[in-house]
């Protein structure tokens, strides 16, 4: 999941009020920006769609960083499209994140002072070509298990993102698949790099759907307004269940020796990851946060006469345009 | 003087005979680079044809506590639908 540990806000309106905007949201009615809502809801989407967003952007960073580098000219043209889908997204949802009343600057300016956070996969490194495989099938895979429900999200703009969003994901997915298959299948030095991928990038994934249902004590409100469609367990077992026998296809063994499938339940038992590692990370502890959230500021900052220089001279313009008329 | 990019709203046709239809919106510092931020951001896969943009602040919008005055009113209007009437079958298709 790309938000993890959204706390909801508490709400002090009107119980009648509350009701019946309550009552919308069971009748599967979208609330618009323009209509009623409690405080709450309001904060609580901020930060979602927020970290949802800022997730995107930072993503970028561990992917950017193997496009000069990718093996073959059509896998660099793939990862720069690839990278720039992932732009695109970050954009429709502060766009739809600003419809709430927060301006662009105010949360972009909360990713980089670390008020706002981001999803902890992006906290680790990639650190060859496997892991841009592995990336792509692995945390884009569990990516579109969290996004798919939410296009049926009770906010519009939040559901028109996802919606949006969904329709490009697949082929982030596949791309990652096809290229770590092709790692999978080639010399046994590709293949033992696409195993150390899948080691390393396995509990880190599982990961991104937030803690436990048991300590995910914040989800009951969101659930009922619709923001939050699954528990996280319900999640996270989904894309095991997805995951195993697709590293089975490639001939790659998921690194949890208790995984095995369950016929009674249905499902694969697996192994919870180190939780105290996940809190660890989400505090700033994880292998690459601080390199993330300094790059995202350079690029901030170094970016600062860009913006301020194109507005002037928007200004200029339509300010002479103005004399003329 | 605040010196964040303008919001723009995106409308974007999506093919030949269809009408603009709203798509998002984005940031941008004038009109010029709206329609080429528009471009990058909402037709990577072939959507559109043609893109408008109108700066956000220049969209007046009804409010969705007149929903009742002014929609209700056609509510009770049935007979402005054709299936109102009753055309007896031997005049044929009308």
């Amino acid at each position: 999941m790309y938000a993890q540990m959204i706390k909801s806000e508490a709400t002090q309106d009107d119980p009648e009020k509350l009701a019946a905007f309550q009552a919308r949201i069971d009748a599967g009615e979208k609330i618009e920006p323009k209509d009623w809502m409690p405080e709450g809801y309001r904060k609580t989407l901020i930060r979602q769609i927020g970290q949802h967003a800022h997730s995107e952007i930072v993503g970028q960073l561990p992917e950017g960083n193997w496009i000069t580098r990718a093996p073959t000219l059509e896998r660099k043209a793939i990862l720069l499209a690839k990278v720039q889908d992932e732009a695109g997204h970050g954009l429709y949802l502060y766009c739809a994140a600003e419809t709430l009343g927060v301006s662009r600057d105010e949360i972009t300016e909360m990713l980089l002072d670390g008020r706002m956070k981001y999803s902890s996969i992006f906290n680790y490194p990639t650190l060859n070509w496997a892991d841009i495989g592995a990336v792509g099938w692995l945390v884009d895979g569990a990516a579109i298990m969290n996004q798919v429900p939410l296009q049926r999200t009770s906010f519009g703009p939040y559901s028109r993102a996802m919606i949006r969003i969904c329709k490009e994901e697949s082929f982030h997915q596949r791309q990652g698949y096809d290229a770590i298959r092709k790692m999978a299948e080639g010399t046994p030095e590709q293949k033992k790099m696409a195993q150390d991928a899948l080691n390393r990038l396995w509990y880190p994934s599982l990961m991104m759907f937030g803690p436990s249902d048991k300590d995910s004590v914040h989800s009951a409100q969101s659930m009922a307004w619709k923001i939050k469609m699954n528990t996280n367990d319900e999640l996270r077992q989904k894309f095991v269940d997805q995951t195993v026998p697709q590293a089975e296809y490639l001939g790659l063994t998921v690194p949890d020796p208790d995984l095995k499938w369950n016929e009674e339940r249905g499902h694969y038992d697996y192994t919870d990851p180190d939780w105290s590692e996940f809190f660890d990370v989400i505090k700033g502890n994880g292998p690459c946060n601080v390199d993330r959230l300094a790059a995202r500021n350079k690029a901030w900052d170094d970016g600062k006469w860009v913006r301020d220089g194109l507005l002037a001279h928007a200004r200029k313009k339509a300010a002479r345009k103005h004399a003329a008329e | 003087m605040k010196n964040e990019w303008p919001l723009w709203e995106i409308f974007i046709r999506g093919q030949h005979g269809m009408s603009h239809r709203h798509v998002g919106s984005l940031h941008a510092p004038d009109a010029e680079m709206a329609i080429k931020n528009a471009r990058d951001v909402y037709t990577r896969r072939n959507e559109g044809v043609s893109i408008w943009v109108v700066e956000a602040n220049h969209i007046a919008a009804s409010s969705p506590s007149d929903k009742g005055p002014l929609y209700e009113p056609s509510e009770s209007k049935v007979y402005r639908h054709p299936t109102f009437f009753d055309i007896p079958d031997e005049v044929g298709a009308m």
